[in-house]
């Protein structure tokens, strides 16, 4: 009987989970959440702020706790898993990184537009001297065609990343798209493919799986779903289907569901669920963590959320431009303004 | 009116610009252009325009050193670092667009006076150039306990300097919001947006003051605006200030949040290329100011340049 074929599962539930939370995760849930996760056997568990290392501000949202007491409290209860952190390059700095690996940071996924990977260089350098394990995350996946993300990859692979990921930010991509661009960046790296997925357009497991069958082993989950947008590829969800398929991840399926049930889901202010404003998110090719940011926007310059996204999506606004948001609401309040008074 | 004579040590995108900028300046004449590459197109435009030129660089411009009096550094950090020294002992004023930071920070209407006699000033960042006039615009009005600016380039115009070290670009324009702007705290953040046609550089600047009088941010924002435009006509707000109430504990404070666009002038670097224009506008407009102190003779009498 042939080996099974391991998948290897980077829990982001304290990481992109913390945009669904507008960053007010407590330390005291990070360890409680962080120690279930480790416990059913999760290979590598992410904790930072949701634009990633440093990214508390008044354009992402300030963080509840600082993030190093976020990451000791993680540190401490991770017995057999591994921690991992994200960093933007242009949000974090390498004195972000290097605070993470002396609290006991392992994994460090560093993200870049799908099209600026040369800025993750020195990051990625500096991660590997570490001697952690890199994870070069290619965001908005949707933006760059499968030629691009080829060549972006190799870029990463050439600064040291041990993994390059299609990074679905906009949760808008979809089967056959996911397939492009993972065989494209399979057929020119000689490291590993990953993926990393959003529901906004209730494809984030079947994505994932599309992914796994063209070479992707890294996949990126969050349990109960918890994260930006419509929330990210479920990990329990993901651990039953690879098991049903005959693939490995190391993680029991009944105590994942439990932690999904019973420590998870109790801290998230409301369900996860595609609403009107992140299913526009995945239809327009919206990165997923401006959703609070427009719904807020929304409310205060009474305009609608969608419109706002839309508006967003036509600008070509990338990752880390949420300061755009309350501008382009401003720019619709002021347009309907003068439609009401012509 | 006597012009002092400015050097363009580099023969790239920058300085290009800066030769067609310092045409068009009252107080500077561009006299010399330095380049390492004898066929670049910089370098054939400086002597179609009648500059004395040298492809060897640093040696070939202190050959020339008769020949001008002050010199913008439009090479990279680690060229001036070997640069700097040699200038100093040809006792050359140096205008340093690089982050190389071998000099002191200047933003040129906010802290230029702070260092008047300096042998050697350093131009930021486009991030700092870009915001910090505004910063310090609100300090004249309030205590700015924070403030945090995005900015956000083309893809196109953020060369290799800027990729390979984006770290030395937050921390930077970071500590300028605080040191010349003013705040107590300062933070920035950088995107590069690869969208085409390019997009134009946009910087949002979020500040945290104290309850004061809108009326009186909003003056002081617009004059500042308009002292700007003087020397980078394509500097804009996007939107009016966006002024709102906030509550730490019953402490009630102002978040004041300015949207800015910037273009380039077009005149060698492409107009979506504002944040490279913003510098070479800002360093003309050093160059100027030294160059008008030179001609009063008031430059080095405030304070006297160090003794070789």
């Amino acid at each position: 009987m042939s080996e099974k074929i391991f998948i290897h599962i980077l829990d982001s539930t304290l990481r992109d989970g913390s945009h669904a939370l507008s960053h007010q995760l407590t330390s005291e849930q990070v360890s409680d959440v962080a120690q279930g996760l480790d416990e059913a056997g999760v290979e590598m568990i992410e904790v930072s702020h949701g634009d990633g290392l440093g990214g508390a501000s008044i354009t992402y949202g300030f963080s509840r706790e600082a993030e190093r007491e976020l990451l000791k409290a993680a540190s401490a209860v991770i017995k057999k898993g591994k921690l991992a952190v994200l960093l933007l390059p242009g949000i974090g700095t390498k004195d972000d990184l290097k605070m993470a690996a002396d609290l006991g940071a392992k994994v460090a996924q560093i993200a870049t537009h799908v099209t600026e990977a040369d800025i993750a260089e020195q990051h990625i350098a500096l991660a590997k001297r570490m001697g952690m394990e890199v994870i070069g995350m290619l965001m908005l996946a949707h933006m760059g065609s499968p030629e691009k993300i080829a060549e972006q990859g190799k870029v990463m692979e050439s600064c040291g990343a041990d993994v390059v990921q299609v990074t679905d930010s906009a949760g808008a991509l979809m089967p056959a798209t996911v397939v492009d661009r993972v065989r494209a960046l399979r057929d020119v790296i000689k490291v590993g493919v990953g993926f990393h997925g959003h529901n906004n357009l209730s494809l984030a497991v079947a994505n994932s799986v599309a992914a796994i069958e063209q070479g992707a082993r890294w996949i990126d989950s969050c349990t109960c779903g918890l994260g930006a947008g419509s929330g990210n590829t479920q990990t329990e969800v993901l651990v039953a289907v690879l098991d049903k398929m005959g693939y490995a991840t190391g993680i029991d399926l009944w105590k994942i569901m439990d932690v999904a049930e019973g420590i998870v889901r109790p801290i998230m202010p409301k369900p996860v669920r595609i609403g009107k404003a992140s299913l526009t998110m995945g239809y327009a090719g919206v990165y997923s963590s401006f959703l609070l940011h427009a719904d807020k926007a929304a409310q205060q310059f009474g305009v609608d959320a969608r419109d706002i996204l839309v508006e967003i999506g036509k600008r070509k606004a990338v990752g880390g431009q949420e300061d755009m948001i309350v501008e382009v609401a401003m720019d619709l309040a002021e347009q309907r303004k003068r439609q009401v008074s012509a | 009116m006597e012009k002092i004579r400015a050097a363009i040590l580099g023969s790239g995108n920058i300085g290009t610009d800066l030769m067609y900028k310092l045409k068009r300046s009252p107080f500077l004449i561009p006299a010399v252009m330095a380049g390492i590459i004898p066929d670049s197109e910089g370098l054939a435009r400086a002597k179609a325009d009648g500059l004395a030129t040298t492809a060897e660089g640093i040696d070939g411009l202190l050959t020339l050193s008769d020949r001008f009096d002050i010199v913008f550094e439009a090479t990279t950090a680690k060229a001036h670092k070997e640069h700097a020294p040699k200038l100093k002992d040809a006792k050359k004023i140096a205008i340093d667009l690089t982050p190389a930071a071998v000099g002191p920070y200047v933003i040129p209407l906010v802290n230029l006076e702070e260092h008047v006699g300096e042998p050697n000033v350093n131009l930021v960042s486009c991030g700092g150039q870009a915001t910090v006039p505004l910063v310090s615009a609100l300090r004249e009005v309030s205590p700015v306990e924070y403030s945090e600016i995005v900015a956000t380039v083309s893809s196109k115009s953020a060369g290799p300097g800027t990729r390979q070290n984006i770290d030395e670009f937050t921390e930077t324009t970071a500590r300028s919001l605080e040191r010349i702007g003013g705040a107590k705290r300062g933070k920035a953040i950088i995107v590069l947006n690869p969208a085409e046609p390019p997009i134009l550089m946009r910087n949002t600047i979020y500040s945290i003051v104290e309850d004061v009088d809108p009326e009186k941010i909003r003056k002081s924002i617009e004059e500042m605006v308009k002292r700007i435009k003087q020397y980078v006509p394509g500097y804009e707000l996007r939107a009016k200030p966006l002024i709102e109430e906030l509550l730490d504990g019953n402490r009630k404070l102002k978040k004041v949040t300015l949207f800015v666009e910037v273009a380039g002038a077009g005149d060698y670097l492409p107009k979506y290329a504002g944040n490279l224009d913003v510098m070479t506008s800002a360093a003309v407009r050093v160059g100027e100011e030294i160059g008008r102190r030179l001609v009063a003779g008031t430059w080095n009498k405030t304070r006297p340049m160090e003794a070789p």
